[in-house]
């Protein structure tokens, strides 16, 4: 078998990149939640709760958290509308053009992050293509001003970002569930839409739970879509912290808040895999 | 020919008429024309890549025939989809919902079927008491073994009471005791539910045990559709009769009414030509001094070969020119190389030489 040395030399590498840009950071942050800022902008190095107490008593973060985790419900619901259908259509009718279509859904992924923001940014401008095309039919007056720098363009944008991130894991779930149980369904005397009702959906939970979760915990962090595209109304939590952490040069209220998202998506992730376990069956 | 008043009151439950299936251009299945009686259990038997599946899955609805019609009681069967024929199959690998329970599997067809909850729990009871799996019925799938998960399957389609059940090798997974039995258990349930049983496998003794009538298909032909005993006393072609049971194929010429094989001869009322017959090992004995039955032909060769089968035990003799002849022979053995064989020639089937095919 393999040698002790052998077994150091492969896991060792992994142990140390964990330790030194994963354990050590977050234990870092964890201590700075604890610290504070003095009037001269030198981080306090004395233990207190404040500023857990500051992010329930300041409105502000409380509620751009909450509006953040809305949003991201909103972008989870609208990937998961978006992509099962299409991951539904991929595997169960695209027949020979499935491998192209998947590389269709798959390519958005390969264009960079930036380009897909700022394009909804020339879309969804007052005077973007949108907004043209409204007022040339004749449609509306003025540019519709809720289109940019609005909740309603976060939401767009993050959709549009993370519908392939649901639709990969509901793809696969659906690609995983014998065909010969859709045959037997229809062999009982089942419609194609009552054998959708009682067999497909059922078997493709575990997918779905999982691609609502890559959507729900991508977006609550994403923090360019709302600086590109939020505006005022439009910021959502991550951006709190990025000024925090940089112009505000406050790293104890910084650290705090992120640690709080850090707690949130740990245990989202816990109970999404609890949720998958209780619904695979093989 | 059956007269139209004749077939009116013998109508065929299942008709498949000149039913052919193209993949591409390869031809699965060639022109096969086929009845299953009411209350029959009739076996679809082939090797791996016959078309078998093929055939039971065109009859279920999961393929469409590229040629030919299938009808049922009167009615276009082929038009119809799954869903509305009065069809159910048992999976070879069961097919059972894995997320839901025994129960549940088995009420699946009924509660699709939008029965009242009264009628299906009653049903789903009997139709699980009657494959002994009531102690079960809250089980998931994943929990029961090969064999009671088959007995599920069975009971799923039995209980929504199809007009036909088709069966895809519902036993090749299971080991060959547990074989034995359900083949014994699926015959008799067949006959007390009354329910026209089509059963595919490639095992031919599941096959003479089980059927009615067994359908031999052989490269997308059918070969031979007949009772058991009769496929086997009277084989149509060369291919049935080696595929079912050993047999000798005895390869000739038949010169004014007399057929020639070698050493052997015997009269045969056939036209001259070339002609081929079948010989079973058991029609073939040992020859006694003085005691040959009259008009048998006999053959003197040296024993090459024996394996033991427990009651019975299979011998290779080679005749003096070179003839190789299987004989089966009373457990008992032969002691002795040199044997003197005797058969009767009315023991000989003239077949059909089988087409050549890939």
């Amino acid at each position: 078998m393999f040698s002790r040395a052998y077994k150091a030399a492969v896991t060792l590498p992994p142990l140390v990149w964990v330790t030194v840009f994963l354990l050590i950071p977050y234990l870092l942050m964890f201590c700075y939640s604890f610290w504070s800022v003095s009037e001269s902008q030198a981080i306090v190095h004395s233990w207190n709760l404040v500023n857990y107490g500051d992010l329930l008593r300041v409105d502000v973060y409380w509620q751009t958290l909450l509006r953040s985790m809305w949003i991201a419900a909103r972008v989870t619901i609208f990937s998961l509308l978006l992509g099962y259908p299409l991951a539904y259509f991929l595997s169960f009718s695209a027949g020979r053009k499935k491998d192209l279509l998947y590389q269709l859904v798959i390519i958005p992924l390969w264009v960079s992050y930036l380009v897909r923001a700022y394009a909804w940014k020339t879309i969804l401008g007052s005077d973007g293509v949108l907004n043209t095309l409204l007022q040339y039919v004749h449609l509306t007056k003025h540019p519709l001003e809720f289109l940019l720098y609005s909740p309603f363009a976060v939401v767009l944008t993050l959709t549009h970002i993370y519908t392939p991130f649901a639709f990969l894991p509901i793809y696969a779930a659906l690609e995983h569930i014998p065909r010969n149980l859709v045959e037997a369904s229809h062999d009982l005397g089942a419609t194609p839409g009552q054998t959708f009702w009682k067999v497909i959906l059922p078997l493709s939970i575990p997918g779905v739970v999982a691609g609502a979760t890559f959507a729900f915990v991508l977006s609550l962090g994403d923090f360019l879509a709302p600086l590109l595209l939020g505006g005022p109304s439009g910021i959502m939590i991550s951006n709190i912290v990025v000024s925090l952490f940089g112009a505000a040069y406050n790293w104890p209220l910084g650290a705090a808040i992120s640690f709080c998202m850090l707690l949130l998506v740990v245990s989202l992730l816990f109970f999404s895999e609890r949720l998958e376990k209780k619904w695979s069956f093989s | 020919m059956a007269s139209a008043a004749d077939h009116e009151s013998r109508a065929p439950l299942l008709s498949i008429r000149n039913v052919a299936k193209l993949f591409g251009k390869n031809a699965v299945l060639r022109d096969i024309s086929l009845d299953v009686a009411e209350g029959e259990f009739l076996t679809i038997l082939g090797e791996s890549g016959s078309g078998k599946t093929t055939l039971l899955r065109i009859i279920a609805g999961f393929e469409s025939a590229s040629a030919g019609e299938l009808w049922m009681g009167g009615e276009r069967l082929d038009h119809q989809p799954p869903y509305r024929r009065r069809v159910n199959t048992v999976f070879q690998h069961y097919a059972l919902f894995p997320h839901l329970t025994v129960e549940q599997n088995v009420a699946y067809g009924l509660r699709v079927a939008k029965r009242p909850e009264a009628e299906i729990a009653s049903r789903v009871e009997e139709a699980l008491e009657k494959v002994r799996m009531s102690a079960h019925a809250k089980s998931k799938p994943s929990k029961i073994s090969g064999g009671q998960q088959q007995r599920v399957a069975l009971a799923r389609a039995l209980v929504n009471r199809p007009r036909l059940l088709l069966l895809d090798e519902p036993l090749s997974a299971l080991d060959a005791n547990l074989r034995r039995q359900m083949q014994v258990e699926l015959k008799s349930l067949q006959r007390e539910v009354g329910i026209s049983f089509v059963f595919v496998t490639h095992d031919q003794e599941e096959a003479m045990v089980m059927s009615d009538r067994i359908a031999l298909l052989r490269s997308g032909d059918l070969e031979q559709v007949a009772t058991p005993r009769e496929i086997y006393s009277r084989p149509a072609t060369a291919y049935a009769a080696q595929f079912i049971g050993h047999t000798n194929l005895l390869k000739g010429e038949v010169c004014a009414g007399v057929m020639h094989c070698g050493l052997l001869a015997w009269s045969a009322p056939l036209p001259d030509g070339p002609a081929l017959f079948s010989l079973r090992p058991e029609n073939i004995r040992l020859a006694v001094a003085n005691s040959a039955i009259a008009g048998s032909v006999r053959v003197r060769g040296k024993v090459r070969h024996q394996a033991f089968h427990g009651a019975t035990e299979l011998i290779r003799v080679e005749c003096s020119d070179g003839l190789l002849l299987v004989v089966r022979i009373p457990g008992s053995g032969v002691s002795a190389e040199d044997v003197e064989l005797e058969f009767s020639p009315s023991d000989a089937v003239l077949v059909r030489e089988s087409s050549e095919r890939i």
